[in-house]
């Protein structure tokens, strides 16, 4: 069993957790995710590790409600317990001093990226921050993203904050003012990586994305993730999560990621009749 | 003198095949004690004792056959505990066709089926687990070490329990939730009834065995903080990675590993879909490629889920399948349809990354491979297209590289398995220890089970001579 300390709520729908798990905060690195499960009916899903504190042995877990068993994870509270966390899982961004690195998230995706950004920070680059969202008060973490980051962009579809439009367009208008961009780094939701990544390749630069396929075991012994990265099938739970976008192949990847649709409904549903109406969210 | 006791193994009741083909509980339904007690009355008791040659455990197997006969039930168990830690596991699971049975002297009498010694070792466990009264003696004294295994599959927990009852500290790490490897997450509940798994191990943990889930090892803990914490290492991880033929189509939505398959329904309960979270696909038309005990169990599986077709494709012949014969004809009085002497070359997409159907090419057997088997080569010109809306490849496991990756020291064989003695299961770092499939590559449970009884002796001779020389 794995105690929350603290709960908090980001956005409408979004959710902030650290939770005891002194092995897993002993050895996290930024990149990595963890599987978890909310009670003994529950099913594993993999969630990124957003932050972690070794000494105080807990990590960092930020979900946004999508289905039953995030709807499920919102409804506790600090004190309460998760079922089971494993990991840490995935192999770890590779962190090196590239010079320029612009970090590009957008949604709960963010809560993925941060790490990175932090850890790219920590490695001697300069970090050009780029935040998208619907409108301002969905573009979580703003303050802690910053805190790491030379310049942070933040973009919003109606121009609540920052520019008014999607990442790509600031991701242009960093490159056409001259920043001598080194690498990149995208996640969000599939739609927004699969054209960060088309505008990355217009503007020539390589860039990375952290996939999040389903998952079950989340330590290579299914294949539920597999992915096609410059046509070969890998596995996102123990070669990735994060590919070179560029290879990635994009439709047949959101594809598998609608494999379940029909049976997540009839879950929420169900969900939705024992609890009611979730007026937390 | 003539022998009296009938030819055939006493019959043993199983579940009708028209109606457990639409439930998930045991085929077997096992014998009763009388049933057991005429069943033990087959055995000749005779001296040279070839079945118990047939045991990678060892079991004595006559001596408590002779106890079932008596009804002397406590002293049967009490034998069996000797050499076994998962006799319940066993006497379900095991291909006794070729192992104790296979050896057995009446067999080998004209028109005479051997003693069904797998059914009466299983009767002894289940007689065992059903007695309140009956609990396992802890160690008592004082405790001689500390050993952690990595892997809480058959041959893990053989370790743990041998260990145990030697006087150890025994930490057993395991990557999922529930502990039993392929126990609990491979073989479906209508061989082995997940309860039984859980009984099994419980016992072993009421004689001091600790099982810690949610510890993949390399990641959540290193195998340096191990060797540190530790005297001694067992690994036991398994040969759990599925492998893809990786023929056109592989990744549409509807093609499954059998790993991923059966995971999906044994371990996350995906049959009792919505009651538990996690789904199982439900498909009309089920193509399942593989002719091994993971094909029988996911072809099996799909039927019971509802699928209105399910068939299994396997490259060689009836000759050939390596699952066990009892399998198959359950298999058969199950439904299942059979192609033998096909290979799939291509998953094929319903236009909306969809599997819509699986092409296929008829083989013939050519000459012997390097494993003494007839090689399959395909047939020019034969290919066919099996409709179905869902596929599962269940052709084969390699190892998993988790661990392994972050173990460099450890040294490798050729396939990438861990290199261990035979014997003892000692590995090229002085004090871990490995067994079962991550050694073997993809083999039996019982094996596993052997591999962990002797490395158990092995690791007890090293912690005490290491103790000595201090």
């Amino acid at each position: 069993m794995f105690k929350i300390v603290s709960k908090q709520k980001l956005a409408p729908k979004e959710f902030d957790f650290w939770v005891e798990a002194p092995r897993i905060a002993a050895h996290a690195k930024a990149g990595q995710f963890v599987v978890l499960r909310v009670d003994d009916n529950g099913e594993r899903i993999p969630l990124t590790i957003a932050d972690y504190d070794k000494d105080k042995g807990l990590i960092r877990l930020i979900f946004q409600v999508v289905g039953k068993t995030t709807a499920a994870m919102s409804t506790l509270s600090a004190g309460d317990c998760l079922r089971d966390i494993s990991g840490p899982l995935g192999t770890p961004s590779e962190i090196e001093n590239y010079g320029t690195v612009m970090m590009v998230g957008g949604g709960v995706g963010i809560a993925a990226l941060y790490p990175i950004i932090k850890a790219l920070k920590g490695a001697g680059n300069k970090v050009v921050t780029i935040l998208g969202g619907r409108t301002s008060s969905l573009v979580i973490m703003k303050d802690e993203c910053r805190k790491y980051s030379d310049e942070l962009i933040v973009t919003t579809d109606d121009g609540s904050e920052g520019m008014r439009g999607v990442v790509t367009e600031a991701m242009k208008m960093v490159v056409e003012r001259g920043d001598k961009v080194d690498r990149c780094w995208c996640i969000g939701p599939s739609i927004m990586m699969k054209f960060g990544t088309k505008a990355a390749k217009e503007l020539g630069l390589p860039i990375w994305v952290s996939l999040n396929p389903l998952m079950v075991d989340g330590t290579g012994m299914c294949g539920c993730c597999r992915v096609t990265v410059d046509g070969k099938i890998f596995f996102a739970c123990v070669d990735g999560p994060e590919f070179d976008g560029h290879k990635v192949n994009w439709d047949e990847f959101m594809s598998r990621l609608r494999q379940y649709k029909d049976e997540e409904k009839i879950s929420m549903e169900k969900f939705e009749a024992e609890v009611g109406e979730q007026t937390w969210l | 003198m003539a022998v009296t006791f009938s030819k055939q193994k006493t019959p043993i009741k199983e579940q009708d095949p028209q109606v457990r083909r639409s439930n998930f509980e045991e085929v077997c339904l096992g014998y009763t004690l009388e049933e057991g007690k005429i069943e033990a009355g087959r055995c000749l008791q005779c001296k040279t004792k070839p079945c118990i040659n047939g045991c990678p455990v060892k079991i004595d197997i006559p001596a408590f056959i002779k106890c079932i006969r008596e009804g002397d039930m406590p002293g049967a168990a009490e034998i069996m505990d000797k050499y076994t830690n998962l006799p319940a596991v066993c006497g379900r699971v095991c291909p006794q066709e070729s192992q104790c049975e296979g050896l057995c002297t009446v067999g080998k009498m004209k028109d005479y089926e051997p003693v069904s010694i797998g059914k009466l070792e299983r009767l002894v466990a289940d007689w065992k687990y059903a007695q309140k009264d009956i609990a396992p003696k802890a160690y008592a004294g004082e405790k001689k070490g500390r050993v952690a295994v990595v892997g809480s599959g058959p041959s893990g927990l053989t370790v743990a329990g041998d260990l145990a009852k030697m006087g150890y500290e025994v930490k057993i790490f395991e990557a999922l939730h529930a502990a039993g490897g392929v126990l609990i997450y491979g073989i479906p509940e209508f061989r082995l009834p997940k309860k039984i798994v859980k009984m099994e191990i419980e016992a072993m943990q009421k004689l001091g065995v600790d099982v810690e889930t949610d510890v993949v090892v390399g990641k959540t803990i290193t195998m340096q903080e191990i060797m540190r914490e530790y005297d001694a290492c067992y690994i036991a991880v398994g040969a759990g990675a599925p492998h893809f033929q990786g023929v056109p189509g592989t990744t549409l939505n509807g093609v499954y590993s059998a790993s991923e398959y059966l995971t999906r329904i044994n371990l996350m309960h995906g049959y009792e879909f919505p009651k538990f979270d996690t789904p199982a696909k439900k498909a009309k038309k089920v193509v399942v490629i593989g002719g091994g005990n993971v094909a029988m169990d996911a072809a099996r599986s799909a039927k019971r889920l509802g699928a209105d077709e399910v068939t299994i494709v396997y490259r060689r012949s009836l000759a050939e399948l390596p699952a066990r014969i009892e399998e198959y004809h359950h298999a058969v009085e199950e439904g299942i349809i059979f192609n033998w002497l096909t290979n799939p070359t291509e998953y094929v997409d319903d236009g909306e990354g969809k599997l819509k159907g699986v092409k296929v090419i008829k083989m013939e057997l050519g000459e012997p491979d390097t494993s003494g088997r007839r090689r399959p080569v395909p047939v020019e010109g034969s290919d066919f297209f099996i409709e179905a809306d869902c596929a599962i490849e269940a052709i084969g496991q390699g190892a998993n590289r988790v661990l392994l990756s972050t173990f460099p020291e450890l040294k490798l064989n050729k396939k990438g398995y861990i290199e261990a003695d035979e014997k003892t299961g000692a590995t090229s770092v002085p004090g871990v220890f490995a067994g079962g499939d991550i050694v073997t590559g993809a083999a039996t449970v019982i094996l596993a089970m052997g591999a962990g009884k002797d490395a158990a002796v092995a690791i007890d001779k090293y912690i005490t001579e290491k103790k000595a020389a201090k």
